[in-house]
This record gives structure tokens, sequence and C-alpha cells, in this order.
């Protein structure tokens, strides 16, 4: 095999390997849009709280992984339940570009938090995780075990949709939310809930970055915009778009990233995202 | 079983209800008639609490239901089939019967409730798992009905059964809730069908613009002058 | 009275102002030349979270001429307007066509200020990457250059971001006088209703729009040849086009004043809190900034001054009631 190809392999399925994560950091995000119609702008600001939670269990007070990973995803959980609280209830009924808005202080909130508790310092947990090599490529186990969790995750989270009761309630709150109460349903209830479990999921892709990049205050900015292009270019609201829509901008990431220059990849996935929005403005699985 | 005692509501600054007075006994069927806008949905939407009353009571079984909020509401046993049926159209039949056993108490007799619905709506059963948008109009209200079922009411509340179906579709549902009344459900609908709904129900109130005009058992009503020349057009 | 504190402003920095004084006076000028920019569009509804690009395109385009072709900012600046007008017309267009609006619109446009961003930090090479890049100074042996547009006097930048403000707020006026009240509101609420009364509402949005990106665009190449330094997250990019719609929002956006009052508001509470502070708490005041401007949409979603005239005219309506 020429070796050109190979690398263009290796690309591809790192791209791959990225789509996984980067699915999971948008069903989060499409689900509290889904369920409350609201975009968390601070979204990936949750995330990196979570990192740091991780972090400072781990490193400083010396938890187990295994417990800090765990603490951390319920301290998201909790963080997302607050944020539906305390900030998007009181703006509910307002006009939703309020909304949109109030979240994108709490992102300017959270990021400035970080910077005056835990410094700017660039930290990380200081595990290194192999390399695995199969035949002429290299793939990263740290990338390998994210893609396998938050396939587990996302699947985890269709069978919680499908089949529970309130997994039930959540998909038919998007679809009508003044008859709710008629089934007994506090809709207020779902929304807290909703709010924990979409917090509960970027606790999940926290503990799943923080073993890739280095943990620091701003590093939400990294990836806070390709998750909200991602959730549009799949119809926002629409996990199955949005988990193709993840694959997709990984490809352009990672191969764009593998012929040029890694941020012309970005270039290419925000382009490409553009293009697409005229095309089909609600989105590539958007039927409306 | 239920009884309205004064009950005055309305939107903002409109008032749709004023005084009105009613009262539904375990077993019976009772219906509301009246013309278009009379406040008949009102005052569906005031027993089920999705608006508040300004002023009056409300009671289910002797217990106040003025202060209770919408959801919880259907844990008296008071379920409502709303205006337009309003299923969740991107959820599966079964998932909208799901939805109506959503109280801990209804989940436990879910797998029995659902035969139960699937023998009165037999075709429920075979449409199981076709998306609630995509049935047609009489089989949506059947889904719709079934529903509301599956909580295990006391007292069920239909708002308009009939609106929107085709003449053969609304003699079916109509032939349901008087099975359901026979079977012992107790009933109150809201209905501007007045023929068809005064052959299957008990008693009927006359509701116009808000106020409770007339009242009686069914055959006194059909024999009403008034509503003879208002309502049947004879 | 309008025009006697307009004196009084003009005149401040000769009333023996200091350095840093008369700084922080320019930087609110300048920021608010950039919030009123935004407003033009954002108090239509088009709330854009991509004005970052334009902003970029301004300081950035201004200043690689100048660095590697030793272009003039005098034609790097019609260059970098008319790139401005280019890129809002290609974004704009099918936005308004299509009726991309609210959260699309908002997130379409923060993916054109993030591929400004990526653009300028992926030409390292040319634009110093994150690091940022520092216009060739004219400045060594003379104090000030106008084929550069480097100035070492504040004075002269004062009185140049003055002009460029009372002009932002001029066009202001006449956007709102040559379109009318009933238009602007038109196309803002009822679209449909602004088109069946015959608004083209496609071209009006799209002019709007160009205008307060040539506008933003300007601002950029300003704050580029004050600073004498430029960054890519400082003048594109998701953090500067947040910032913007902030500033806006705390001043208040549908009063002509307002994003103004935002800058001020914004540039004072950031220095206070850092000169009460201190310095090392670092990332107190954008704390402090963020809770408020949540404190703001939740509570005064109108604004400082929004909410002050609001309730000015209430006091006078209760006045003229009794």
């Amino acid at each position: 095999m020429d070796i050109f190809d190979v690398f263009l392999l290796e690309a591809v399925l790192n791209g791959l390997l990225l789509g996984g994560i980067l699915a999971l950091l948008a069903l989060g995000l499409n689900l509290v849009f889904g369920v409350i119609d609201v975009v968390w702008i601070c979204y990936a600001e949750m995330i990196m709280i979570g990192m740091y939670a991780v972090y400072y269990l781990h490193n400083v007070y010396h938890w187990p992984l295994w417990l800090a990973f765990a603490s951390a995803i319920a301290i998201v959980a909790l963080g997302g339940a607050a944020l539906h609280h305390l900030v998007i209830r009181p703006v509910l009924a307002a006009e939703p570009i309020n909304q949109l808005l109030v979240t994108g202080g709490v992102l300017f909130f959270l990021q400035a938090a970080a910077t005056l508790v835990f410094g700017v310092e660039f930290r990380n947990l200081g595990i290194r995780l192999p390399q695995l090599q199969f035949g002429e490529m290299y793939l990263s186990m740290a990338r390998l075990i994210a893609f396998g969790v938050a396939l587990a995750a996302m699947i985890a989270m269709s069978v919680f949709l499908k089949r529970s009761y309130l997994g039930t309630a959540i998909r038919a709150i998007s679809q009508d939310r003044q008859i709710m109460p008629l089934m007994g349903v506090n809709p207020n209830r779902i929304f807290l809930v909703t709010s924990a479990l979409g917090g509960a999921l970027a606790g999940v892709a926290a503990c799943l970055l923080v073993l890739q990049y280095d943990i620091h205050p701003a590093i939400g900015l990294s990836f806070g915009p390709i998750t909200f292009l991602i959730c549009v270019l799949g119809g926002l609201g629409n996990m199955m778009g949005g988990f193709i829509a993840a694959f997709i901008f990984a490809q352009f990431i990672s191969v764009g990233g593998f012929f040029l220059h890694v941020e012309w990849g970005y270039v290419l996935a925000f382009l490409f995202f553009i293009a697409v929005m005229f095309w089909k403005p609600q989105g590539i699985l958007g039927g409306k | 079983m239920l009884v309205l005692e004064n009950v005055s509501a309305g939107y903002g600054s409109f008032q749709a209800l004023f005084g009105v007075s009613l009262e539904v006994n375990a077993g019976e069927s009772v219906a509301v008639i009246g013309p278009n806008g009379a406040g008949k949905t009102t005052l569906l939407r005031v027993i089920s609490k999705l608006i508040n009353p300004t002023s009056g009571e409300i009671r289910m079984e002797g217990r106040a239901l003025t202060r209770v909020p919408a959801y919880e509401v259907i844990s008296r046993g008071i379920a409502q089939v709303p205006e337009n049926r309003r299923l969740f159209p991107r959820l599966s039949v079964q998932d909208n019967l799901k939805m109506g056993a959503y109280l801990p108490a209804a989940r436990a007799k879910f797998a029995e409730r659902l035969e139960m619905v699937y023998t009165l709506f037999p075709r429920m059963k075979e449409r199981h798992a076709q998306l609630a948008g995509t049935l047609s109009g009489g089989e949506q209200q059947m889904c719709a009905i079934g529903r509301a079922l599956m909580s295990g009411p006391k007292l069920l509340l239909l708002d308009e059964p009939s609106a929107g179906l085709a003449p053969v579709v609304v003699q079916a549902i109509f032939e349901v809730v008087r099975r359901m009344s026979a079977e012992g459900y107790t009933v109150l609908i809201v209905e501007q069908n007045v023929r068809q709904v005064l052959k299957v129900v008990d008693r009927a109130y006359l509701l116009e613009t808000g106020r409770i005009k007339s009242s009686g058992n069914s055959a006194e009503l059909l024999s009403n002058e008034e509503i003879r020349k208002a309502y049947l057009g004879l | 009275m309008k025009y006697a504190a307009l004196a009084l402003l003009a005149a401040a920095p000769l009333l023996g102002m200091g350095n840093y004084p008369l700084h922080l006076l320019i930087l609110c000028l300048l920021w608010a030349c950039v919030y009123t920019s935004w407003s033009v569009m954002g108090r239509l509804g088009m709330v854009s979270f991509g004005h970052g690009a334009f902003m970029g395109i301004g300081a950035y385009v201004v200043v690689m001429g100048w660095n590697h072709y030793g272009l003039s900012p005098w034609i790097g600046t019609p260059i970098a307007l008319a790139l401005a007008a280019a890129v809002a017309f290609l974004i704009g267009y099918p936005c308004f066509r299509f009726k991309i609006v609210g959260h699309y619109f908002a997130l379409v446009t923060l993916a054109l200020s993030e591929v400004t961003r990526l653009i300028i930090v992926a030409l390292r090479d040319q634009t110093g990457g994150s690091l940022g890049v520092t216009p060739k100074t004219a400045l060594a042996d003379v104090s000030y250059s106008l084929n550069a547009l480097q100035f070492s006097s504040k004075l002269v930048w004062f009185y140049v971001i003055l002009a460029f403000w009372l002009g932002g707020l001029w066009i202001w006026k006449k956007v709102d006088e040559s379109m009318g009240r009933l238009a602007l509101e038109a196309i803002s609420q009822e679209e449909d209703a602004a088109a069946s009364i015959g608004i083209n509402v496609t071209k009006l949005k799209l002019g709007v729009t160009i205008l307060s990106a040539l506008m933003t665009c300007m601002g950029g190449v300003l704050y580029a040849q004050y600073q004498l330094y430029v960054n890519p997250d400082t003048v594109s990019g998701i953090g500067i086009s947040l910032q913007m719609v902030f500033g806006v929002i705390a001043g208040g956006m549908f009063v002509r004043l307002g994003p103004t009052v935002g800058a001020a508001f914004t540039l004072l509470l950031a220095e206070g809190l850092r000169l009460w502070f201190g310095n090392q708490y670092h990332g107190l005041d954008l704390t402090v900034y963020g809770l408020m401007l949540v404190l703001f949409i939740i509570y005064m979603p109108k604004g400082i001054l929004g909410a002050a005239s609001g309730a000015l005219e209430k006091r006078r309506m209760v006045r003229a009631g009794a």
C-alpha cells in the first residue's frame, strides 16, 4: 500500500473516533434544545467545569479516578439543573433571543470564574495513554476509549428515551408542551430532569476530553462553537441528525487537517456548514 | 362526584365563564351543549386546571380542586380528552397510550389497561407501532380516548369528540361513549353536535355566552321547544 | 442641552485630563462606535453573533496590507470595507432569502466569526497567529504619520474617534428617518405582514446588514491603528462577538445612545473592579461582568438606558394623567 494512503486512512479513522466524541457533545445540547427550546451557549463551559472537577478530585485530593469521574458527572448534572432553575426558568416566557443570550452571559461568568478560581495555567491529569499501532497506522488509545464510551452513552440514552416513562415524556414534551399536565406530567420537573441529563452528558464528555486535552479556562471556546454548528447542521433538537453531522464534521477536521493544517480543517468544516445552511436551512435531516 | 359552584374564569381581561354551577354524579354521563364560543372548552380547561378559575369552587369527590396544580388533577381521577385530540404526532400509538399511564399508580396497571383499550379499540392494536400523526381522524380520536382511559379515571372529560370527523365516524365515536357509560364510566362531554350527544347521555346542561341557560335529562331537553329550534333545526 | 454635553465631551481632553483617563475615554468611544454599528441591525431582530468577523477583517486587512505590501491604510481601508461588505452580502442574502432567523441566524453568524478567527490563526506565517501582530511603526523619528495612520498623540485619536462615533449616531438617525418607524418595526416583528404591505424585506435587511458590517469593519480599522496591536481573539471570534452583543444589551439596543451607555458601563465596570480589587484577582472583573449580564437579561432586558427612559416615560404619563 502506498504510504500516503495509509496516512490518509489513519486520518479517516481518527476522524471517525473524533466523530464519536463530537456526537456525544451534540447529544446533550440537542436533548436540552429539543425539550426546552433553549440553546445552552455555555454548554462547553459546563464541560470545562467537569474537567476541572476531575482534575481537582483526582490530582489534588487523590480520589481514585473512577470516583473522580463519577463525581464530576454528578457535579455537572447538578450544574445543569441549577442552570435551568436559576437562569433559564426566569426567561422561559421571554423572547427566544433572550434565552440564547442569557446562557451566553453564563459562558462569560463560568469562563471568568474559572480563571479566578483555577488560574490560567494549563493543567492535565498526567495520565498518558499509549498509542496503538495497527500496521503502519497509529491510533490514540484515549480517542478509542472516548469513541467507545461516547457510543455506549448514546445507546444508553436512546434506550432510556425509548423505553422509560420519563424518556417517553421527554420525547412527548417537545411535541406538545401544553397538554403535558393532562398526562399528570409536571413540565417543570421534566425540564429540570432534562437539564440534569444534559449536564450529565456534558460531564461524561468532560471525563473523556480530560484524557486527551489540557484544561484551561478558555478550553470551552475550542469546542463550543463546533458543537453548536453540528447541532444546527443536524437540525436543532434532532438527535439523529446531530449524530450524522458530528461524523461529517469530524471528517472535515481530520482529513482537512491532514492535507492542510488543522485550522484549515476547521475552516473547511465551518464553510461547509455555511454552505449547507443555504441549501437546507433546517439542517440535513430537518423535515419541516 | 364532580361539583362546580359559581365558577367564573377567563383569559386575561376576557371573561368566558360567569358563575357556572353544575354537578356530575358517579356513573352518570352528562353533556354540556351550546353554540360555538359559549365557553364549553373553557369549562373543561377549568376543571382540568389548565386555567385557574377567577372565583367559585370546584370539588371532586368532596375535595376541593380549586388550588390543585394542573398536573395533579389526573391523580384525583379526572382524565381529559382535549379538543382536537392533541396526540403526540411523532410518538407511536402505544407510546401515546403509555403517556396516558404516566402516573406511578397507573404504570403498575399498564399491561392490563393496554389490553382493555385494545379490546375496546381493536384498531389501536393493529396500529400500535404507527406514528399517531399518521392516523385517520377517527382513529386519532380513539387513540386520544384510549390515552385518557390508561390512567384509570373515575371521570372522563371529552371535549368535542365529534369535531372535524366524517358523519359515519361521528356515529362510531358516540357509540363508544354510549358503551363507556353503559360500562359504568362517569363521563362529562362537551359537544356542539346536540342531536347525537343527547341520544347517548343521561343529562345535559345548555351553556350560552358563559352561563348555564337550562338543564335537564336528555328526553326533556330533546323535547324543549327552544333547544329544538336553536340546535336541532326543527 | 445636547450640544452643551457634546461640547463638554469634546473639550474634556483640553481641561487637563491625564493620559490614562483619556485612553479610557477613547476606548469607550471606540467600543461605542462598534456597539452602535452592531445595534443598527441588532435592534431589528437580526441578532448577529458574527460581528467579530467584520471587525477582524477591518483590523487585519489594513495591518497586513501595511506590513507586507507597504499599503497605506488609506488604501487598505477601502479594501477592507469592500471585503466586509462582500462577506456581509454572502452571508446575509441567503439568510434573509430563506428566512433564517432567531437561533439559526445567531449560530450561522457565529460560524462566520469563528471562520474568520481560524483563518487568521491558520495564516500564522503572515498574521503571527494567535500571538497577534503589531503594525510596523512609522513613528521612529516623527510623532505622527498621516500615510501610516499612526499618531503618537492621544488627542488626535480622541477627535478622530469622536468624529466616527458621531458619524455612527448620525447613520442610526438617518436609517430611522429613511425607513420610517413603521417599516422598521414591521420587519423586525412581522416579516410576512411587512412583505404584504409592499416592503421588500430581504433587500431592506440586506442593506442594513451591509451598513452595519461596514461600520463594524471601520471600528476594527480604528482599533488596530489606535492600539497598534491586534490579536485574533481581541478582534474576531466568538468572544468578541458576544462581547458586542452583551455591551449593547447592558446599555439598551432600542435607544440611540444605548450602545454608548453599554460601552461606558462595561468599560467602567471592568476598570473599576480592576482598580478596586487590584490585579491579583485575575478574572474577577469578568466574573462580576458575566453575573451582571445574566441579571440584566433576566431583570432588565431593555438595558440601562432603555429601562431608564421607560421609567421616565411612565412618570411622564402618570403626571400627564394626573
